[in-house]
């Protein structure tokens, strides 16, 4: 099965900018299914993205965050060929994770 | 005197709806549709039409080109292909039932199939595909159909919509009665499609920054914010009915085939920009 | 004087003209079918307004509850609404052609 986990990450002068989309229902709790039942809570809990086996960026999400997240940021350092990895856990204890190459 | 007057409008009325039907000219139509966007929005490239509400609003475009360096809608492309290239249990595939094997064609859609004598959309093709090959339809307005369009509009991106009016009574009143759902106001509050997309593109809709008419399926189908997820021209118009509180028909109407054959015929020569992510 | 006695006998008068008038489930009954059949036409039409289904849900649901007169005024609204939503599509029909553009 395809990751969740979509990354794009790309060196420039001594930054690494990083995307990431990343599939998930992400459901609150909060919203009823067409029979008016509530859907269980079911959203990632904790996203790391890691280099150089340092976390350069933690997300603490939780049922404010949307269906099918996206995170953009700026870390200091990482150059072309480095590896990256992002990975997630959520309120279920499902996870999943990727390690992808800095362009 | 008033029901002389009232008399007087009746016969003004189906004098005029019998002298259209003798003189339909779509191309015309088309030039004169084209020239009110283009002349109305002058800065605007004629391409970039295709973009909706970004073309007509700065802060929204450049929103739009961050969330499109990594779009939402990738999901529904990739699942999409799998799809497609999945065969049905009879060996057939989804090739099979289009022009180039399905590939680079969604600029040819809607078009009018002269021995059904009915507009057929890229939706409806494929759902008769499938049933012709002895699968199950897929509902119009959830996310099996709109992966597969997806695929289809992201393997014709930039090709030039293509939509062919044949010189056949039908077709005619098939595109004329296009046009007349879309300038038709209708539901409790009265709007018709020209209200927001002819009137008012550009200005707001409570959050919305509404599209103009010229292009305005190239983009389909769409992942919108505001669904969370995908949909195809279908699930937009239902919405956009009961949005004014008018009923919805159902997802493959004719009616809703003949407004997406005539509004599809009035974005000819405009690139397929589709699958599009929306507000 | 003569005033406050007017107002007196309106008020008891009315009072019980408004009671001996109260809605029966028989009442609601005509009343939600001349709706059903006025709606019917406008689905025909292809005109239905979705104020129009959520009316004759309410009253239906009134009616259930066994409050008649509510129930009644919804059902006399929803009729209204078919009819209304008719008005607007034949008189779209001569107008529709005023919005196209040229």
């Amino acid at each position: 099965m395809a990751s969740t986990i979509r990354v794009r990450a790309v060196a420039n002068g001594d930054a690494t900018e990083v995307q990431s989309l990343i599939q998930h229902p992400m459901d609150s709790g909060f919203i009823k299914d067409s029979k008016g039942e509530l859907i269980p809570a079911h959203h990632i809990e904790v996203v790391t993205f890691e280099h150089g086996g340092k976390t350069v960026f933690t997300a603490l999400w939780g049922p404010a965050v949307s269906k099918d997240p996206y995170v953009k940021f700026k870390f200091k350092g990482g150059k072309k060929g480095d590896e990256l990895k992002v990975s997630w856990v959520d309120n279920k204890g499902k996870s999943d994770s990727l390690v992808a190459k800095i362009q | 005197m008033r029901k002389l007057l009232l008399a007087a409008l009746l016969i003004a009325g189906t004098a005029q709806a019998v002298s259209a039907a003798e003189t339909v000219d779509p191309q015309k139509d088309l030039k004169s549709f084209r020239e009110y966007f283009t002349s109305r929005f002058p800065k605007v490239q004629l391409d970039d039409f295709v973009n909706g509400p970004y073309s007509m609003d700065e802060g929204l475009r450049a929103q739009w080109k961050a969330i499109d360096e990594f779009p939402p809608y990738e999901f529904a492309i990739e699942k999409g292909k799998e799809m497609f290239a999945t065969p049905f249990k009879n060996g057939k595939s989804y090739g099979d039932c289009f022009a180039d094997k399905g590939i680079g064609v969604r600029q040819n859609y809607p078009y009018f199939d002269t021995d059904k004598g009915e507009v057929i959309t890229l939706e409806l093709a494929l759902n008769r595909c499938r049933q012709a090959n002895g699968e199950q339809p897929y509902s119009y307005t959830k996310d099996e159909m709109s992966a597969l369009t997806a695929y289809m509009a992201f393997t014709s991106r930039g090709k030039r919509f293509d939509i062919k009016i044949p010189n056949d009574p039908r077709a005619l009143a098939a595109y004329k009665k296009g046009e007349e759902y879309f300038y038709t106001r209708r539901g409790q509050l009265n709007f018709n499609c020209a209200t927001c997309h002819v009137q008012n593109p550009g200005n707001h809709i409570r959050t919305e920054v509404l599209a103009p008419a010229l292009g305005i399926v190239a983009a389909m189908p769409i992942y919108r914010s505001n669904w969370g997820g995908m949909g195809t021209f279908s699930r937009r118009i239902t919405s956009c009915n009961t949005q004014v509180r008018a009923s919805s028909l159902p997802p493959q109407d004719e009616l809703y085939r003949d407004v997406e054959y005539y509004l599809t015929y009035m974005g000819n020569g405009l690139p397929v920009s589709g699958p599009g992510a929306r507000p | 004087m003569r005033h406050f006695g007017r107002i007196a006998l309106t008020l008891i008068f009315g009072f019980a003209a408004s009671a001996s008038l109260a809605a029966s489930a028989d009442d609601f009954k005509a009343a939600y079918a001349k709706a059903e059949a006025a709606e019917k036409q406008a689905v025909q039409m292809k005109t239905s307004w979705t104020t129009t289904v959520a009316a004759m849900k309410d009253a239906k649901k009134a009616a259930d509850a066994g409050k008649f007169d509510d129930a009644v005024k919804l059902a006399q609204e929803a009729e209204a609404l078919a009819n209304a939503s008719m008005a607007q599509a034949k008189d779209e029909q001569a107008h529709w052609q005023d919005a196209v553009i040229h």
